[in-house]
């Protein structure tokens, strides 16, 4: 599905991926852990198109196609769709209007969005502006929807937990769960996956990840199961996966 | 009445430069001989009207035409309302105690104009006591005769209790220039509520000068919406609304699109002379091309709990273009709440990024964006009031 190939990028001149190897295949989620800074959201929106992260060298295929200089918006028509972590408020567009936007131009069932606004209790969030005044937990509830009126192949979530109470964490794990999986059980026809997460909270209410890579100084350092990993962390904290401890794979991931 | 009085104070002002915009010599803009025919024109702008909502064809509809200074449609199919010619309501003494009575006919050389050159002809439309008119009475000011004067003096008087919306088109015809000079005094009384729509379609040639001014009683709701569409030479206006009664409202939203050659100063003011008064002005103006936008706006409070706010943002869709806000809020007593927030710049990446990761092109984002920064809130409206503005901001946003 995605194969990210010794990925260098910069910002404003500043190296923030360095040689980053990552693979995800069909219908696989998988989780990016690490420390702020250390090039999580840099690799997510670099593999979205953000024009502001510069690739000097490498690439990323998606699909087979080599997508390392498409632009954003063909790499959504393609199949790949992000929840930001902080996305930007946009005035003068409702949350509905952009949903409505989104259904029809990826032919997508805007009523089934409407069950999933319903269960998440975001329907008054519906008629205001984007992400105008939302509270953390509102702008996640806002992405997951328009994520789910996409119905991307690829889903990037940057960290979709953060900010969000403990009450409304379940609710929302399941509704990620649901868009990625959905009732499908055939792996390859599922929506494959890569959630940011800082916390690994997230994680409890997607089972089917079985893959955490930990991103450390801007290269993704090792792999493992998520829990065995999170473990680690807190025994060891993130520096002791320098020496990839946990599944003693060195130099990066070979996917699988 | 002492119509003489008013002519003579004019004639002492018909040199007098408004205090802002660039002064123009009114004596080069003659008042126009008769057009040939007026039905040709009508017929010819009859697209025009129709996309600003306007279709005088329909039956239940309240309308007043003019084309350059002769009304040439007066229809009341609205209940409620009464609708007349500026001279014919004179005649019949109806109003005697508006005509120049919010607008001073000497404020500067336009008012003058518009006494001395405008035929005394425009429209006098008049919600009776209580009747609450949904459907918007519109009005419809046209230009034809290049090089010439259009000083329409217009009167809408809300009798206690009413609620009246009118919408006025005003557009021109010709690419030749021509000064548009129009006056208007509003009267609110108590508890009545006039929503006004303005939408401007001129032509890069034209002067405009509109002179506003509305007076509010007690529990009086002024709410005026304009929105300019097309470049324009220049264009200087700066509505006052006097909220003389407590309890009184006044809501100014103003939709600027500047392209072009265009010099624009756009202003709204609102005095709060009474007790718990409350005002709004938003403006939104895009640029695009050279053109220059000043917007000003001026809340000024003058009796305890009043309330005011000014919302002023532009959007700069060129290099070489200009906007400059000047909100100010004037407190003249302690007891009273003003604020103000203004923004003003190019559309933000950030913004454009987002809606691409949606799977937008960059042109789509970009319109939806700017699209999306024109919305200004017309919750309460009569459904198709809505649509009108609504309507009248796509046009506005398709032309960018």
């Amino acid at each position: 599905m995605l194969k990210v190939e010794d990925l260098w990028v910069e910002v404003n001149g500043r190296t923030v991926l360095k040689g980053v190897n990552l693979e995800v295949g069909e219908g696989e989620i998988v989780a990016l852990l690490g420390p702020n800074g250390s090039g999580k959201s840099s690799l997510i929106h670099t593999i979205m198109g953000n024009p502001k992260y510069k690739v000097v060298k490498g690439r990323i295929l998606f699909r087979r196609r080599d997508i390392t200089h498409a632009t954003a918006d063909e790499r959504a028509r393609m199949g790949i769709g992000i929840a930001m972590q902080i996305p930007p408020k946009i005035r003068g567009i409702k949350l509905i209007d952009l949903l409505k936007m989104v259904s029809k131009q990826y032919n997508t069932n805007l009523n089934e969005v409407l069950e999933l606004a319903n269960m998440l209790g975001a329907e008054k969030l519906l008629k205001r502006d984007l992400h105008d005044g939302f509270s953390g937990g509102e702008m996640k509830r806002a992405e997951i929807l328009l994520l789910a009126a996409q119905r991307p192949k690829l889903s990037l979530l940057d960290e979709p937990d953060s900010g969000v109470d403990i009450e409304s964490l379940p609710i929302l794990g399941k509704a990620i769960n649901e868009m990625l999986i959905g009732d499908n059980d055939r792996a390859f026809e599922r929506n494959a996956g890569i959630i940011v997460t800082h916390t690994g909270d997230i994680l409890k209410y997607i089972p089917s990840v079985n893959r955490a890579f930990i991103v450390l100084n801007g290269e993704v350092k090792c792999f493992g199961h998520p829990q065995a990993i999170l473990r680690d962390i807190e025994r060891y904290g993130f520096g002791g996966c320098v020496s990839c401890i946990v599944s003693g794979v060195k130099d990066g991931p070979r996917g699988i | 009445m002492d119509l003489e009085e008013y002519r003579r104070r004019a004639e002492k002002a018909l040199s007098k430069p408004a205090k802002y915009g660039p002064d123009l010599d009114v004596r080069k803009f003659p008042p126009p001989k008769r057009p040939r025919s007026f039905q040709e024109i009508l017929r010819q702008s009859s697209h025009m009207l129709a996309s600003l909502g306007i279709d005088p064809s329909k039956a239940d509809t309240s309308t007043y035409i003019q084309i350059d200074e002769e009304p040439v449609e007066l229809k009341t199919g609205v209940e409620g309302v009464r609708l007349y010619t500026l001279r014919g309501a004179l005649k019949e003494n109806l109003v005697n105690e508006y005509f120049w009575k919010a607008v001073q006919v000497d404020a500067d050389k336009y008012t003058a104009a518009a006494e001395l050159f405008g035929n005394h002809q425009g429209y006098v439309i008049i919600a009776e006591e209580g009747a609450k008119v949904s459907k918007p009475v519109q009005a419809c000011l046209l230009m034809s005769t290049p090089r010439s004067i259009q000083a329409p003096h217009n009167i809408i008087i809300v009798n206690e209790g009413a609620e009246l919306h009118v919408v006025t088109g005003c557009l021109t015809m010709m690419e030749m220039p021509g000064l548009h000079a129009g006056i208007s005094e509003f009267y609110i009384k108590k508890g009545g509520k006039l929503t006004y729509t303005m939408i401007h379609q001129w032509e890069e040639s034209t002067h405009v000068r509109p002179r506003t001014a509305v007076i509010v009683e007690e529990g009086g709701q002024y709410i005026s919406h304009y929105i300019n569409l097309t470049p324009t030479a220049s264009l200087q206006t700066d509505p006052k609304v006097y909220l003389e009664g407590e309890g009184a409202k006044a809501y100014l939203s103003s939709v600027i699109v500047s392209k072009g050659s265009s010099i624009m100063d756009v202003g709204g003011t609102v005095y709060m002379r009474a007790a718990n008064t409350s005002a709004e002005i938003v403006s939104r103006v895009v640029t695009k091309d050279r053109a220059q936008v000043t917007a000003r706006s001026l809340i000024s409070a003058e009796a305890p709990n009043s309330k005011g706010h000014i919302e002023c943002d532009g959007l700069l869709l060129s290099k070489e273009s200009r906007i400059l806000t000047l909100p100010s809020l004037d407190a003249k007593i302690d007891e009273v709440q003003l604020s103000h927030e203004a923004a003003v710049g190019k559309l933000s990446e950030e913004q454009i990024y987002y809606l691409m990761t949606k799977g937008f092109s960059e042109e789509e984002a970009t319109s939806m964006l700017v699209r999306g920064f024109m919305e200004v809130k017309v919750e309460g409206l009569p459904e198709q009031l809505k649509r009108q503005i609504k309507a009248a901001i796509d046009l506005a946003a398709a032309g960018l």
